[in-house]
């Protein structure tokens, strides 16, 4: 447990590092995220895929994940700062998120779609 | 009231990180029994509930947001290891990528951008202060990456994480009736949207409709946040110049 925790910091860290060392304009857990899993590829392979999919880290992402809401309502909260902007722009936020957010699925799963049967005809010439 | 036991004691606790880290769980807490008892609604979201309520008690008792944080940071530092933690279900579902390569990366390099400049687009064309057009930049992604790409371009993470919320929750109210009238039945396909356009409440959605679904929901989730995490940035200095 204490050991999985550390290694998800330790990502992090490195990314932190990596992300304002290299003035890469990416936050440092994104960069923790490849990290950690070129780590679980090299554990894997070294040993069994197994042992890196249910080992000491997996265990520590997995209560970490099953938890995900709660981190988010710190920052949630902090809405109460911006009523005032949220009501002068609420006919603009609105729009852009209800149009934004149906176009985003039907144009990610036509494109999809169209791919996966592009591949599966050249698989399958008939 | 002054001098009184009680008030000196309220005095105490409200300043005190103690007090604001044990009730944010505590609601948070509730919030998930009553999403259970709901049978899992999705307009029952316990993210949704225990924001609504927190903002409700510092009104009511006048806390100021900081005296709140001060508490709350505890678990907003988690944010962190828990971004880091998404590569573990990636590693997981590494032969389902594979598998499914080139339809994953194609629908990952059109939706990702869309997802930004079709919000972004539409309100900066209605108008809208630049503040809001920065917070919805990252709007589709997990709100763990989300407010840190918004620190990045300079938007506001409050904002950012009600906008993530929001557009989990309509992505997630919305993916099965319009893809039940888009005649979509590919499950994999169906899934991959609704965890690229709406990040883990989109995923949970679709592990209740089926289980490839889910999976390519939260494949689709990590990778939407490590691609908007790249995006961003340029999207962000095309739009604004800077």
């Amino acid at each position: 447990m204490l050991f999985g925790l550390f290694v998800l910091l330790a990502c992090q860290l490195a990314g932190e590092v990596i992300a304002r060392g290299l003035g890469l304009p990416i936050p440092g857990p994104v960069i923790g995220i490849v990290l950690l899993f070129a780590l679980l590829t090299i554990h894997g392979r070294m040993k069994q895929a197994e042992k890196a999919e249910q080992g000491d880290v997996a265990k520590a992402a997995d209560g970490l994940l099953a938890n995900l809401g709660l981190v988010f309502v710190p920052a949630g909260v902090g809405i109460s700062q911006h009523y005032q902007l949220i009501f002068d722009n609420g006919i603009a936020l609105i729009a852009a998120l209800v149009v934004s957010t149906a176009l985003t699925l039907i144009v990610t799963v036509l494109v999809f779609r169209a791919v996966s049967r592009l591949v599966t005809r050249e698989e399958n010439p008939s | 009231m002054t001098g009184s036991p009680a008030f000196d004691l309220w005095v105490y606790l409200a300043a005190s990180p103690l007090l604001w880290l044990t009730l944010t769980i505590g609601v948070f807490l509730a919030a998930q029994y009553l999403a259970r008892l709901s049978g899992f609604h999705t307009l029952v979201n316990p993210v949704l509930i225990t924001i609504v309520l927190i903002v409700l008690v510092l009104q009511l008792t006048g806390t100021s947001y900081n005296t709140y944080f001060d508490g709350a940071q505890f678990i907003h530092f988690i944010l962190g290891p828990a971004t880091v933690a998404l590569a573990v279900p990636l590693y997981r579902s590494r032969k389902l990528v594979r598998a499914s390569a080139l339809p994953i990366l194609a629908a990952l390099a059109v939706g990702a951008p869309f997802a930004m400049l079709s919000a972004t687009g539409i309100a900066l064309l209605l108008g809208a202060a630049q503040q809001i057009v920065l917070a919805l930049v990252p709007k589709s992604v997990t709100a763990g990456i989300a407010v840190g790409i918004a620190g990045e371009i300079g938007g506001e993470p409050a904002l950012t994480a009600v906008l993530v919320i929001s557009t989990g929750i309509l992505g997630a109210i919305i993916v099965t009736p319009l893809m039940n009238a888009l005649r979509i039945t590919d499950y994999a396909a169906r899934g991959f949207a609704a965890g690229l356009t709406s990040h883990g409440i989109g995923t949970a959605r679709a592990f209740q409709v089926n289980s490839v679904a889910g999976t390519f929901a939260g494949l689709a989730m990590a990778l939407n946040g490590l691609a908007t995490a790249f995006l961003a940035p340029l999207i962000f200095r095309t739009l604004f110049g800077a």
